[in-house]
């Protein structure tokens, strides 16, 4: 597979470690009310779809930039790239 | 269909025209006792337990595709009991008392070859993380040697002993553990539970679930709705899009991992040897083909294939272990979609919906689980408590805290 890095341009996903579902990026707020259930399901429980996956992919031997990358996990077929921070200040966090 | 002797030479010589069908094909009934989904190695072995075990024989085994023709027929089709936490080895080694007894059960061929597995180690440290292993196999009833250096070189004096990074210090050797013709598993279990009058339906395939006042009243279906009063998941590799049907989020990935084989040699390898050092694994089929395992691809995956780069790997592992693989010709390799679970081990539980109950989670392991998980997936839908060797395959343990970790790894589904 390849990945359309957004800053290096198209680059090969052996370069890249994977963490999995980018939902990870919308960590519970460890104050908030029922936070212990909210960390389950943040820590525990994917949505796992067959079809669009947006994924956070990291430039281990790059750059080392975090990327939210949506693939389909029927094709392997890459859609769309996006750099992290972009994604997660779009999403109100602060970096 | 039986079989005897007689048939077999009556057969051979009037040109095999005598055979029938193993199994029969039904149209489904209105309803069931117990509708199972996934005709798969697991389901097949359970709705087989189901009717011999515990008398129940009004079921039915549903199934998308043709029976077998998942990860039960995607395997590296090894067996072995050489887990290491309470929670898992009991469960492993009642699979593979079961395995042991299995063809004399289901009066079926599956070609249970206990030629041993040998884990190889290359340090101190993996040494003594074998020895606790083989320690704790020893207490729950398995068997387990630990060999030296030359106690390996004595069963295959092939290997790279002398790697300037992973010299081969030694092995954990499991002398019961090995292989199994893994179709044939497949089709001795439908054909066990066929007899016993389950109907297995074939091409059909689930496309939701009947779900009132918080109880399952059946599984709507290609072929219509079929009522139950239990229905049974247990499609590994597709827990996540099945249950999700039924409004479940589940703690698990789907992973994509590869296998491949060889052209046909002569014997060269009679057991099974895992690498310590990296992702490779290896054995010989009846048929002489070097049958190769190595890791996940690592991202989520439906495709019931990978790509290269892990190809490679596996391949760089395999000369690492063996320099004289690189004289042998890949045939095929292929892939198959693991329930990658958040602490490495499967689940047979009930879920919070009355009469739904979910089996999946096997990752790596589920063909070697294949005669247990059947087995304790029976008791459990009979008589609605768990098996005593699968208490702790529960969904709610990461709420609980009492996560089944074999490698340490925490919730990161393709570590483990």
């Amino acid at each position: 597979m390849i990945i359309n890095h957004p800053i290096l341009g198209p680059r090969d996903s052996q370069e890249f470690t994977y963490l999995g579902d980018a939902a990870l990026i919308d960590r519970p707020d460890w104050q908030a009310e029922g936070a212990a259930d909210q960390f389950h399901d943040y820590l525990y429980l994917r949505d796992n779809p067959a079809g669009e996956h947006r994924e956070l992919w990291f430039h281990e031997q790059g750059d080392r930039s975090w990327l939210v990358v949506t693939r389909n996990t029927v094709t392997h077929e890459i859609l769309n790239v996006e750099l992290a921070r972009d994604v997660a200040r779009a999403r109100g966090r602060s970096k | 269909m039986r079989y005897s002797g007689l048939k077999v030479i009556k057969e051979a010589l009037t040109g095999h025209k005598g055979w029938r069908p193993t199994w029969r094909d039904p149209e489904p009934k209105k309803s069931y006792d117990v509708v199972i989904i996934g005709g798969g190695g697991h389901g097949l072995a359970t709705a087989y337990y189901l009717a011999k075990n515990h008398n129940i024989t009004n079921v039915a085994v549903i199934e998308k595709g043709w029976i077998g023709g998942g990860n039960v027929g995607r395997n590296t089709t090894i067996i072995r009991s050489n887990y290491l936490l309470d929670g898992n080895e009991p469960f492993y080694e009642l699979s593979l008392q079961l395995w042991e007894g299995l063809e004399q059960d289901f009066n079926y061929n599956a070609m249970v070859s206990q030629r041993g597995i040998l884990n190889l180690v290359h340090t101190d440290a993996q040494r003594d993380a074998a020895r606790r292993r083989g320690n704790a196999m020893i207490l729950n009833g398995s068997d387990a040697e630990l060999l030296d250096t030359d106690g390996v070189r004595s069963m295959y004096p092939f290997l790279n002993f002398n790697d300037a990074r992973f010299p081969i210090k030694g092995g954990l050797l499991h002398r019961r553990g090995g292989t199994v013709r893994h179709d044939a598993v497949a089709w001795g279990y439908a054909r066990g539970a066929d007899l016993r009058g389950v109907d297995i339906i074939q091409n059909c395939e689930v496309t939701g679930f009947k779900i009132e006042n918080g109880k399952c009243l059946g599984v709507e279906t290609t072929k219509g709705f079929i009522g139950a009063n239990k229905v049974a998941s247990c499609v590994a590799g597709s827990s996540s899009r099945v249950m999700e049907k039924a409004g479940m989020r589940l703690p698990i990935e789907s992973h994509v991992l590869q296998a491949f084989v060889s052209e046909g040699l002569k014997p060269v390898l009679d057991g099974v040897i895992t690498f310590g050092a990296g992702h490779f694994y290896c054995s010989q089929s009846d048929k002489g083909g070097l049958v190769f395992g190595g890791d996940l691809d690592m991202y989520n995956s439906y495709a019931q294939r990978g790509n290269l780069p892990v190809v490679e790997d596996v391949m760089e592992g395999g000369m690492a272990l063996i320099p004289a693989l690189g004289r042998v010709r890949m045939l095929r390799s292929w892939g198959g979609i693991m329930d990658m679970s958040m602490d490495g081990s499967p689940f047979i539980d009930k879920t919070h919906i009355d009469g739904l109950y979910f089996n999946g989670g096997w990752c790596y392991g589920g063909f070697k689980a294949t005669p247990a998980s059947g087995w304790c997936y029976a008791h459990l839908l009979a008589t609605d408590t768990p098996h005593k060797v699968a208490t702790a395959y529960r969904l709610d343990r990461f709420r609980r805290g009492c996560m089944i970790d074999e490698k340490g790894q925490g919730a990161q589904p393709n570590l483990h």
